[in-house]
């Protein structure tokens, strides 16, 4: 250990916000080797089984041990060390909310800034893809079991892999016509980019994992079809239903929900319209109503399309916004416009019915309810209007509902999620579920955490044969 | 591994109309009447729904008809037999709600004909007595006829300048049929937003019940985006998922029409520039 510990975090380069507002190209550039083991050189290396950092990771990685081999130059190592848990670091380095998980107890933290945990690990990613650096996989001989996997979003991708890995026959059906579920159509590139998720994804295609894309399970092949044939199914179909308030003026032209806006701009590439042949309308003015991450996502996608002036407006205060830290920074560098305590009442169109101005009312927070989190109540009086050529509406999604409609007997609750118990296990012998389909809306990483946890019961249901006992579900 | 969907054969009906038989075997198995696919014709391309005409699992095609109205339709029309279209999902949305219901009308205007068609055959399959009304702009652009003949017990085609069997629209046709005295106890109707609204506020006066299959902008078509988005009775639903069959007495056309429309100039400018470079 060096005899001086630098305080401070190693800056990671990021594009300049004035130029990064006029293109898709990732914002944060990484480290390069150099930097990374500066960085990596901060890490106090507490044991494994104290280690704060192991414990705050949903799928536990070995953080110290990874930036250990990371600062002897072993990407290799360090690769396969963070793979033993995580299957996907080039994505969850970069959408992780690491501050909530891994770097929050950080021991660094309390001799100056935490380690940047989450950057080092995009940097292994990053290097080892670059440098055709792969870890080496145990793969165990095939077992003639076959699984399917609905949904190739992040939970799919992780159950794909533990179960590839098991060696089970996994096919992975997908809706869209390309794989990767939200990865593709929900982050966008500045934050992602999308050959990242067709690197893993073809790596997963490497290992064995059969994908079908345009294939809408429920549509295209019945669950009954895919029951036939299969011997255990996982669920991951995520939370694709956007919310709309149901206020005057709601279906007026240039209103969007997030999912639209951003799947038109992500999977369809409409910034390249003409060249592509998506379009989304363009415009001066674009207001964002919500405040977590997939509004930070859509608001600075609608400056990078060429709106001039992007408004955020959300009902709380700015210590309420959902969104990680480093992406309402991100967006404030950038020169979107936070309207705190204001809430849509209306919208109002021209007279070919496109959206002009959103009506709206000052809040005031209230009583905490029961999140915790103080209510914002309107103060009568106070209406005022903005004027807008667009308007996205990110104020959250319910699950899709095409699949559970078709299964029957699945256990949903009244929010459209699925019910499982403590091994990601439905109310239908032989089907599982994790994710957002379950969770509502959480993070990419507790998802991919819910498709490798959901792998084990799976294997451990068709090694066994057994299903549960006795009906004991809980909702996790 | 990807499954690019091979042309067997595309044949010219009417001026920009064409009708497209296309292997999608996995299509095939589940595909019912009123059902749709989204097509994404390249790589650069949009993804847009268009309606099942006929479905052959036994030959594991499917066939649809469109009209050439945009850049990619256009684009499709220039398709050959053996060229191949990148991506195609479905059957999409609910099959269109079949029983027996007794005397139906099934109504179909200019390119939702196809459309009328499937309907049809179901409603005939289950025993229905089944009149088809066909409304066309002009003899050039009728289409399907013997098709339509098939699937009916009657076939009554209307051309609206009278080119062709008899002037008039389809709600003519449907009010004369009504004030003949005969009886009618369901109604299905597809075709131009204006023509579906104007049958509704006909029907809803006689208390006949009655469908009609909705065509709005989509992107994704599994209920993902909310693009299809439509006010009925008051609720937003999603026409790709929800639909795209609703009950015609509570559907808000006019806002329907509207939001058909929120991309006119951005389609012309792509029209344009595809234009250009042929």
């Amino acid at each position: 250990m060096p005899k001086k510990i630098k305080r401070e975090r190693i800056l990671v380069p990021e594009q300049d916000p004035k130029a990064r507002i006029h293109n898709f190209n990732e914002v944060s550039l990484g480290y390069t080797m150099e930097l990374a083991i500066e960085e990596a050189s901060r890490c106090l290396q507490c044991p494994y089984n104290i280690a704060p950092c192991i414990k705050g990771c949903p799928v536990n990685v070995n953080v110290p041990g990874f930036i250990k081999k990371l600062i002897e130059k072993d990407i290799k190592g360090a690769l396969e060390t963070i793979k033993e848990t995580n299957s996907l670091p080039g994505i969850t380095g970069r959408v992780c909310p690491q501050e909530e998980q891994c770097e929050m107890h950080c021991m660094m933290g309390k001799l100056g800034d935490r380690v940047n945990i989450g950057k080092l690990e995009r940097f292994v990613a990053d290097y080892a893809r670059e440098h055709g650096i792969e870890a080496e996989v145990k793969m165990e001989p095939k077992n003639g079991k076959k699984v399917a996997i609905i949904g190739s979003g992040p939970a799919g991708l992780s159950c794909s892999f533990d179960l590839i890995k098991k060696g089970y026959d996994v096919t992975v059906f997908e809706a869209l016509h390309s794989e990767g579920g939200v990865l593709i159509y929900g982050i966008p590139e500045f934050r992602l980019p999308k050959d990242i998720v067709r690197y893993e994804v073809d790596y997963l295609k490497k290992l064995g994992v059969k994908f079908m894309t345009n294939v809408v399970v429920g549509k295209t092949l019945s669950f009954d079809e895919i029951m036939k044939e299969y011997d255990a199914v996982f669920i991951g179909t995520g939370a694709g239903t956007p919310r709309f308030l149901n206020l005057s003026g709601v279906n007026l032209k240039g209103i969007y929900s997030a999912n639209e806006f951003l799947t038109r701009i992500n999977l369809m590439k409409a910034y390249k319209f003409p060249e592509y042949d998506t379009p989304i309308k363009k415009g001066k003015t674009l207001a964002v109503i919500g405040g977590g991450n997939v509004a930070m996502d859509a608001a600075r996608s609608a400056l990078r399309v060429g709106y001039e002036r992007v408004y955020i407006l959300y009902r709380r205060t700015r210590e309420y916004m959902t969104a990680r830290e480093e992406e309402i920074e991100h967006a404030e560098q950038e020169g979107i416009q936070f309207m705190f305590l204001v809430s849509p009442i209306e919208f109002v169109g021209d007279e070919d019915g496109n959206v002009k101005v959103v009506k709206l009312i000052m809040n005031e927070l209230g009583e905490p309810g029961k999140d915790g989190r103080r209510k914002p109540v309107p103060i009568p009086g106070t209406e005022f209007g903005i004027e807008v050529d667009a308007v996205v509406f990110a104020i959250g999604q319910k699950p899709n509902k095409i699949l559970c409609e078709c299964v029957e007997g699945l256990e949903v609750t009244d929010w459209g999620t699925i019910v499982v118990d403590d091994k990601y296990r439905t109310s239908v012998e032989g089907v599982f579920a994790g994710g957002d389909a379950v969770r509502g809306e959480a993070t990419v990483v507790l998802a991919m955490g819910d498709g490798k946890k959901a792998a084990e019961a799976i294997d451990e249901y068709i090694t066994t044969g057994k299903w549960k006992e006795e009906n004991n579900s809980e909702n996790i | 591994m990807r499954n690019m969907f091979k042309i067997v054969d595309i044949e010219k009906l009417a001026e920009r109309i064409k009708r497209i038989e296309i292997e999608a075997p996995l299509i095939t198995k589940n595909a019912k009447a009123g059902q749709f696919v989204i097509l994404r014709l390249h790589e650069k391309g949009e993804r847009i729904p268009l309606t099942i005409f006929k479905n052959h699992p036994d030959r594991g095609t499917i066939e649809l008809v469109f009209q050439e109205v945009g850049k990619t339709t256009y684009e499709l029309g220039s398709y050959k037999a053996g060229d191949a279209i990148l991506d195609i999902v479905g059957p999409l949305g609910k099959p269109t709600h079949v029983e027996k219901f007794g005397n139906t009308v099934i109504i179909g205007g200019g390119v939702g004909t196809p459309i009328a068609y499937a309907v049809a055959k179901a409603m005939k399959d289950a025993g229905n007595n089944v009149t088809i009304i066909a409304g066309f702009r002009s003899k050039d652009f009728v289409i399907l006829e013997d098709d339509l003949r098939d699937a009916s017990h009657k076939l009554l085609i209307t051309t609206d300048d009278g080119s062709y069997v008899r002037k008039g629209f389809t709600t003519d046709v449907l009010k004369e049929l009504i004030e003949s005295g005969e009886k009618i106890d369901y109604v299905f109707a597809v075709g131009p937003v204006i023509m579906m609204k104007l049958i509704a506020e006909i029907t809803k006066e006689h208390g006949i019940k009655t469908i009609v299959s909705l065509n709005p902008i989509m992107v994704d078509g599994t209920g993902m985006c909310g693009a299809c988005r439509v006010y009925v009775d008051g609720e937003i639903k999603f026409a790709c998922a929800d639909g795209p069959d609703f009950d015609a007495h509570s559907v808000d056309f006019d806002e329907l029409m509207r939001r058909l429309g929120e991309y006119r100039e951005e389609e012309k400018l792509a029209m344009e520039r595809y234009m250009r470079g042929r």
